[in-house]
């Protein structure tokens, strides 16, 4: 019924994070970027595992008996812990490059080069 | 059940386990994480030597370990580990032994040991889980706690802001590709409902090679070879290897690799069967070609000694992706293939750990130099040869090993990259003798301006603490062996991994 | 520090918040929920009170990161008991002292008592993610609290 909508949402994600990682300049929209790009392989996954009319995969209190794949899920969740680790991760070294720099501006931050 | 059969899964647990005591160590004394993760490492090693030992008497067949329980093991997490997967676990193993002792002075004026060596051991669990593990998903997994740890280290000197830049811009690049990877695994999942790689190389193999299939090869192809620092992907790799502090860069090296054994198990495991064309092959030949010689092009004009060796590193990647290159290349040839594909192969696999020994050993020199002259540019260091006597002699094997001079074990890997590729195709073993030159005569200039002239009278450059020559001389030691007996380490290890990665997985267990 | 209206808000809900996390990770075998969720659901409290009270001394960061260690420490042991058979291994499952009940396929009312090891892990996973998620909200508000002023 849905067809292959989600995935054409998943494509628009995908491409505005990896728009936003390369040509923004200011740090945090570059972290921003790249959690759009993890939201849209999110949501790639969890469309993988949909079946149409499906209801949660859980047994207790179940009334659908037709269920969407849970192991989809269960690598989105991982995949969402790990995207929590990587970006306050991230936004600390942004924290700490403000401090040394002064600027959390790409064209700033730029000592290392050659 | 007996202790030998659970061997795989402590190689990766213990590490994981003592990287959570390393903090409760720590409120012990100051002193405990470092001892207590060298023992780790210790035992890691001896179990990596005795699984390698029970795959070597296995033959082609992997071992497979199932975890949660033995039935449906098709649908569980499995290791499979075969002769290729231990051949990286044990460079890893001898590596990342070398950087905990070697680690011991350096950390000691710092105030975070334990901290340090939670993450080297975390480096440590992804590097092996990424080699070990006989899983799509799991390969992920470990491939973001690999990229997370080493982000850590590489941003582990807060009094520098150039450390969390290079970590900062590391950590994006390795994120997306991450995430790039994940979406690969979502194809395959998508297509044949399975995680398990085997059994994705089985529906990869029985259709045709669809175009969702060249979607993932490309990202995989790509996401590894960033991983391992391979040239159009190489914006990040001097940046982090250069503000590495101390022994991790050498590390480094190690981890990086197992973003060089992913690809190969790409090529080779899963897409094997349908690999019967010439364009991968190039693709990664390509790939190889342009990092060895962007590489040390960029290389040669460097001042600072650690970003230097940094662009040798790429440019030595660029050695094991062409010899493994020319394997895929010919991989829908058999004639070819047993002519000189197997020894191009074995020349770039051989090349791996010989990469890992001496690339180690000379970033851990130059880590030295830097703990002594408190300065990473060559044009302020002199005459260190006068007072910094072993860490000179250590220099000078790793940098005879890397230009390739006869007896070392750098010449006998790329003597076999050079002759089996001449068959190939003789421009392209034109331009890795003409790339070995180049090495020689970047490390000559290093040599000269570093070790030689008069002494420096402003810098104290003493001899450097027990613990920093004990870890080079590790890799020093493991850099004589291989020279001396290279025909022995070849039949021994190298041979078997060939044989490992041409034959691929059986599938684990029924449904 | 924020206005009296939030201060005076967060102090009666703060434990309500911890205690749906709680709820969440000790139901995790049988509801949506589970360690992680739970865990950041119990962070959130920390979070709220760090933003509303200004402060980041009220949490002691040794404690929180011993909860870390800690968690994942109990998360592995567990897994490493399941060796007797392999890694992982449910041990308790169908005749363990707790959890122990025997698991009914099919929809069912929810029986607490089963799944074995799994709601033990997601206790530890859950007292793991309040230490690593509290220690990430404090490091980053003290920064931030250092930037403003």
């Amino acid at each position: 019924m849905i067809g292959n909508a989600p995935y054409i949402v998943v494509g628009f994600i995908i491409f505005l994070g990896l728009y936003t990682a390369i040509f923004k300049r200011n740090l945090i929209k570059i972290v921003m970027g790249i959690t759009l790009v993890e939201s849209g392989v999110n949501l790639f996954l969890i469309t993988l595992g949909y079946r149409t009319g499906g209801g949660a995969p859980i047994f207790t209190q179940a009334t659908n008996m037709h269920m969407v794949l849970p192991t989809p899920q269960a690598l989105t969740l991982t995949s969402i812990v790990i995207g929590v680790a990587t970006t306050a991760l991230m936004l600390s070294f942004i924290v700490m490059i403000y401090k040394h720099y002064k600027s959390i501006d790409a064209k700033d931050v730029r000592r290392l080069k050659g | 059940m007996n202790f030998t059969e659970h061997i795989p899964i402590l190689v990766i647990a213990l590490p994981l386990f003592a990287a959570f005591l390393t903090p409760l160590m720590g409120k012990i004394s100051r002193k405990a994480p470092r001892y207590f993760a060298t023992a780790v490492f210790v035992i890691v090693a001896f179990l990596v030597v005795l699984l390698a030992n029970m795959v070597y008497s296995r033959g082609t067949e992997p071992i497979i370990y199932t975890l949660g329980s033995q039935n449906d093991t098709i649908f569980r997490i499995v290791l499979e580990i075969d002769a290729f997967s231990i051949f990286m676990a044990l460079i890893m193993a001898i590596v990342s032994l070398a950087v905990s002792i070697y680690s011991w002075a350096f950390v000691d004026k710092y105030s975070g040991q334990d901290k340090f060596y939670t993450l080297l051991l975390l480096v440590a669990v992804g590097s092996y889980g990424m080699v070990l593990t006989g899983d799509m998903f799991n390969l992920f997994v470990f491939f973001e706690i690999s990229s997370i740890a080493l982000c850590g280290l590489v941003a582990f000197r807060t009094e520098r802001g150039e450390s969390f830049e290079a970590a900062f811009k590391y950590m994006a690049y390795s994120t997306i590709s991450g995430l790039l990877l994940l979406f690969a695994v979502g194809i395959f999942y998508s297509q044949y409902g399975v995680l398990n790689i085997a059994k994705i190389a089985e529906g990869v193999g029985s259709g045709p090679f669809n175009e969702l299939n060249k979607i993932a090869l490309g990202l995989l192809v790509t996401v590894f070879a960033l991983k391992a620092g391979s040239v159009p992907f190489h914006m990040t790799t001097p940046d982090a290897y250069s503000e590495a502090p101390g022994g991790v860069a050498a590390l480094y090296v190690a981890a990086s690799q197992a973003g060089l054994y992913a690809l190969f198990r790409t090529c080779f495991t899963i897409y094997r069967p349908v690999i019967t064309t010439e364009t991968i092959g190039w693709v990664v030949i390509i790939l190889g070609v342009l990092s060895m010689f962007v590489g040390v092009t960029m290389a040669l004009v460097q001042k600072d000694i650690k970003r230097l060796m940094a662009y040798h590193a790429i440019s030595q990647t660029g050695y094991m992706l062409l010899g493994v290159g020319v394997g895929i290349a010919v991989l829908g040839n058999p004639a070819a293939l047993d002519a000189y594909g197997k020894m191009a192969m074995e020349g770039g696999i051989f090349h791996i750990i010989n990469h890992a020994m001496y690339k180690g050993l000379l970033f851990l020199t130059a880590a030295a130099i830097f703990y002594r002259v408190g300065t990473r540019n060559l044009n302020e260091m002199r005459g260190l040869a006068h007072t910094m006597k072993f860490t000179t002699i250590f220099f000078m094997i790793g940098a005879l090993s890397i230009a390739g001079i006869p007896p070392m074990n750098g010449f006998s890997s790329k003597l076999m990259i050079y002759e089996s590729v001449y068959q190939f195709s003789p421009i392209l073993s034109a331009i890795a003798m003409l790339v070995s030159v180049l090495t020689l005569a970047s490390f000559v200039k290093v040599f000269y301006s570093a070790f030689m002239g008069p002494k420096n009278e402003k810098v104290d450059a003493k001899e450097v603490p027990m613990s920093m020559l004990v870890g080079m001389a590790i890799l020093t030691g493991v850099i004589i062996v291989f020279s001396l007996f290279p025909g022995l380490v070849v039949d021994t290890i190298i041979k078997p991994a060939v044989e490992a990665l041409l034959h691929g997985w059986p599938i684990a267990g029924g449904m | 520090m924020m206005s009296k209206i939030v201060r005076s808000m967060t102090r009666p809900l703060y434990p309500f918040i911890i205690l749906f996390g709680a709820y969440l990770v000790v139901h995790g075998h049988l509801t949506p929920g589970g360690g992680f969720q739970g865990g950041a659901v119990a962070a959130s409290a920390i979070a709220l009170l760090v933003v509303a009270y200004g402060g980041t001394r009220m949490f002691r960061k040794g404690t929180l990161t011993a909860m870390e260690s800690s968690g994942l420490i109990v998360f592995i042991s567990l897994a490493m008991v399941g060796m007797a058979t392999v890694f992982f291994y449910n041990f308790l499952a169908n005749g363990g002292p707790i959890f122990g009940e025997a698991i009914f396929y099919g929809p069912n009312p929810g029986y607490f008592n089963t799944a074995g090891v799994i709601p033990l892990m997601n206790m530890a996973v859950g007292l793991e993610v309040i230490g690593g998620l509290g220690v990430i909200i404090i490091a980053l508000g003290k920064k931030a609290f250092e930037v403003m002023e």
